[in-house]
């Protein structure tokens, strides 16, 4: 197997690794820069317990490979909260609305509603919906994380 | 003595945030794969392709020799460690022994025949491929039908029958059904479920020291899963220590190590390095102890005004070769009566051995009995042309008629399903919706109603190991509170709950109490998650110590304080002397003086601020209750079922934070809409699981659940605390109360399938057979 050198920011740090050809970035961000608060739960796109915000956009880190993110900017779900520990808008939503339970998916739904809800962006309760049927959750029936959503397309009225 | 605590303290039944969050919001918990150990090396399994047949030839020269590639073991490899798999009981109750790896003859797509051990799980795959296996294939045993008539899975067995339950024959029973006035019978043929816990079996064990292991591992309680590698490995508990901080679910799955958690353990005890397995989604999709399969055929006879005079059940589950829990069916025997009268009962049933990966328990592994039971009352009520409501308030047992006890001779007492049900219809006005489906109806919309009533046996008592529970508190010398419990969380979030029964039992902040569940050599022994137990028991457990632990703190003051102890209380950390605020200390100082002042505690009294304390709920189960109902609509042109209303009437007793509640509740019908729904593991002929990524199994999403709506009665139990568990009845009612509403919506068609799950090509089956009434 060949490896191949990236440079990638990650969380705000820059890193310089070689990384097999074949590593998929979810892999290569727990093992090699143990971001293990990136789950892997199906590996083959479909659950998006894995997600992750690669320059700015929520992306499946078990269908990528590592080389791909060469250059890129990565935040995860370790680097979303402030250095003081205060929970950003989305984890502390769902912190109040009681939307997780074993935790195991948790991650990557707070990765992608923290990705569409940065920023300039007020996506709808709808568009918020819609982008969670991307996501598998076992234990809440979704109950908490519609409650967050509505929570977080309500403005300062929630 | 058992004094409910009250139902709205300053920390039982409130809905206080949990204290879990901030860990799994930032990343920061830690499962099993999160466990990094220098030189790990990892496992993957080869695993037979074909259902059935004997290993003529193993090629393993290609694998062994892959670089990174450290070891290619079979079972000859393991033989020396003599490996036993006992049940989640703790011994080998029916089951077929059970070994980590196949030696000659596999029995499912999936039986596991060698394991690599390798630098990283890419090498460890790398070489699994590199593995040739050559067959001699036989035909397989896929249904219960097969194994009826085909030759044996277990040479060494005397027939396919895993398992024989029934209760004696009753020739009364024949003799009502012949003179009944009614008499209605249907089979539901149940799926086979994924348990689909987000986060997969996994572990890494750790030899270390002179034969201690220490074993991370996907749990539902550090210390089954202590005594379960102890027995298999010829081991005592002392030598395996458990650890498991966060789980990502169990629901059963995660009971008791099965094959590939002990095959990794032996790897390590081999090759003396830390080893680690963690399952992938194609084995949890396909050989990790799928659940449920089975059929049933339930016969009702009534008499003219639709009460039950007997019911009769013929049961049969498809067990595969080596069920993770063997007797699975048993309780459908035991709470297929539920909460109604039934004056005769008549029950056979067998699990049978197949060529399919074997069955464990998923939560509520009986719950097939309601499925049955709730959609027969319905069939009932259609043929006697009486409302589905009315036939349930005949047959429900009445406050009047409790205690009693069921036809297995199990006591129901303190149950509430009638007044369930009456808080459930102040939240559903049926007339008014029965004139909205008839109008719909001519328009050609499908509208149906569903509505179920059940009761939940929780908190077992009497199987072991689902006896008691174990609470250790103590205070520590800054006056705060650590509670070592021998429960464990796979998230139902009890380092909240629990620590929320302390605070308001001790008087301080629920931020000054932390719990620790995560490894089995800090707390006293106890099963864990199963059968909706935990808040019953180790909810009473709790109690008793916070009990014996104020106790002292009283005494200590009073003596200090020169006080009376009854005038004494504790408020938010404070200790307080009535009518004398001057004389209020702290909990620190309370316990600097416990812990260090020896002179000035009460002549006699022990230093310290600890205490433990063992529970026993009183009954053989604690009981909860619901009634549930749903609305759903049923597309014409596409079959698909929308959920367009769900209403959730329990009483779990006491609720210690109804937010966890709700959260139990809606997990659970979630788990129903699959069921009855999306979910199902399918096998083809020659024993191929057909459904092997989350894209062909389909779980729930959250389009597919709707906002559920809740209504509480809390009735309290009689077990300390006056909890009675919600672990599993979303998941028990859930589905009969939804298989109700697709009937319903689907009279003017003629009767559902009896084979789940209802998708929309059998629903568009349905309705283009027959034209609409």
């Amino acid at each position: 197997m060949s490896d191949h050198a990236i440079t990638l920011t990650v969380n705000g740090r820059q890193y310089t690794e070689q990384v097999e050809a074949r590593m998929t970035l979810g892999d290569f961000l727990r093992e090699k820069l143990g971001q293990t608060g990136l789950h892997l739960a199906c590996e083959h796109g479909v659950c998006g317990a894995c997600t992750i915000v690669v320059d700015g956009l929520a992306v499946r880190s078990c269908l990528m490979f590592a080389v791909q993110a060469d250059g890129t900017e990565i935040t995860t779900v370790e680097g979303v909260a402030a250095a003081d520990g205060t929970l950003n808008p989305v984890q502390q939503a769902m912190r109040e609305c009681h939307a997780l339970q074993c935790g195991f998916c948790t991650p990557g739904v707070v990765m992608t509603l923290t990705s569409l809800t940065t920023g300039e962006n007020e996506p709808s309760e709808e568009a918020l919906l819609k982008a969670m049927s991307g996501h598998l959750c076992r234990c809440t029936g979704y109950q908490g994380i519609r409650k967050a959503i509505k929570q977080l397309t309500a403005g300062e009225a929630a | 003595m058992s004094v409910p605590i009250s139902g709205a303290g300053r920390y039982i039944g409130q809905r206080v945030l949990r204290k879990e969050d901030l860990r799994l919001l930032t990343g920061r918990g830690q499962f099993v794969d999160d466990i990094a150990i220098p030189g790990v090396l990892h496992v993957a399994y080869v695993r037979s392709q074909i259902a059935r047949g004997r290993i003529v030839s193993m090629d393993l020269e290609a694998a062994r020799a892959l670089p990174g590639v450290r070891a290619v073991l079979t079972a000859a490899d393991l033989g020396q460690f003599n490996v036993r798999l006992s049940n989640m009981h703790l011994h080998e109750n029916n089951g077929p022994i059970t070994l980590p790896l196949t030696a000659e003859y596999v029995r499912y797509v999936g039986d596991p025949v060698a394991m690599v051990v390798a630098e990283s799980r890419y090498i460890a795959e790398d070489a699994v491929a590199l593995v040739y296996v050559e067959y001699d294939e036989e035909d397989p045993l896929i249904t219960v039908e097969d194994a009826m008539t085909g030759p044996l899975v277990h040479a060494d067995r005397e027939s396919n029958v895993l398992l024989q339950i029934g209760l004696p024959p009753n020739p009364e029973y024949e003799r009502i059904l012949a003179g009944a006035a009614k008499v209605v019978t249907s089979t539901l043929r149940h799926q086979r479920i994924a348990q689909s816990t987000m986060e997969t079996r996994g572990c890494v064990s750790n030899p270390t020291g002179m034969g201690e292991l220490t074993v991370y591992i996907g749990c539902q309680s550090t210390h089954i899963a202590s005594a379960a590698i102890a027995i298999a490995f010829g081991l005592s508990e002392n030598q395996v220590r458990v650890i498991a901080r966060d789980v990502g679910g169990g629901f059963g799955l995660k009971a008791q190590p099965w094959r590939e958690e002990a095959g990794a353990i032996a790897a390590s005890l081999l090759l003396r390095r830390p080893v680690k397995w963690i399952e992938d989604r194609l084995e949890a999709l396909t050989t990790s102890c799928p659940a449920r399969e089975s059929d049933i055929t339930t016969t009702m006879a009534f008499d003219a005004d639709a009460k039950l005079l007997a019911m009769g059940v013929v049961y049969n589950s498809n067990n595969g070769a080596y069920p993770h829990m063997p007797d699975a069916g048993m309780p459908v025997m035991m709470f297929m009566p539920g909460p109604y009268r039934v004056p005769v009962y008549q029950f056979t049933g067998k699990a049978w051995f197949t060529n399919t990966v074997g069955l464990g328990g998923y939560r509520a592994p009986w719950a097939i009995e309601s499925l049955a039971r709730e959609s027969l009352f319905d069939k009932a009520a259609r043929e006697f042309g009486i409302d589905p409501i009315e036939i349930r308030r005949r047959n429900l047992l009445t406050s009047s008629e409790v205690p009693a006890r069921n036809p297995l001779g199990i006591e129901i007492d303190n149950i509430t399903p009638i007044e369930c049900l009456d808080n459930l219809l102040t939240k559903i006005d049926v007339p008014a919706f029965r004139a909205e489906q008839a109008e719909a109806r001519k328009q050609g919309r499908y509208l149906g109603l569903g509505i179920a009533t059940y009761i939940e046996p929780t908190a077992a008592n009497g199987i072991f190991p689902l006896l008691s529970d174990h609470a250790q508190i103590r205070i520590d010398h800054a006056g705060k509170v650590i509670a070592n419990l021998s429960t464990h969380s796979q998230g139902q979030g009890i380092e909240t709950t629990h620590a929320q029964i302390i605070a308001e039992q001790l008087g301080v902040s629920v931020d000054d109490v932390t719990i620790y569940q995560d490894d089995s050599t800090r707390s006293g022994f106890g099963p864990g998650g199963a059968g909706s137990r935990q808040a019953v028991v180790a909810g009473g457990a709790i109690i008793r110590t916070a009990r014996l632990l104020t106790d002292k703190i009283k005494a200590i003051a009073a003596h200090a304080l020169n006080a009376n102890p009854d005038d004494i209380t504790i408020e938010d950390g404070m200790v307080k002397v009535a009518g004398a605020e001057a004389m209020s200390r702290s909990l620190r100082e309370i316990a600097e003086l416990a812990y260090g002042d020896a002179k000035r505690l009460p002549p006699g009294m022990e230093a310290g601020l600890d205490a433990q304390y063992r529970y026993t709920a009183p009954r053989m189960f604690t009981h909860a209750t619901a009634a549930h109902a749903c609305v759903v609509e049923v597309d014409a042109e596409t079959g698909f079922v929308q959920i367009k209303r769900w209403i959730s009437s329990e009483d779990c007793g006491v609720q210690i934070n109804p937010a966890i509640v709700e959260g139990q509740i809606a997990g659970g019908v979630a788990q129903a809409i699959g069921v009855v729904l999306h979910e199902e593991f399918t096998i083809d002929a020659r024993g191929n699981p057909t459904a092997v990524t989350f894209k062909d199994y389909h779980l729930p999403a959250i389009t597919d659940v709707p906002i559920l709506e809740y209504t509480h009665i809390s009735t309290p139990s009689d077990s300390e605390g006056g909890f009675r568990g919600v672990g599993e009845g979303g998941i028990i009612i859930g589905g009969p109360t939804l298989l109700n509403a697709v009937a319903d919506a689907m009279v003017p068609f003629g009767t559902l399938p009896d084979d789940l799950p209802m998708t929309p090509s059998k629903l568009l089956k349905l309705m283009h057979s027959e034209m609409p009434a």
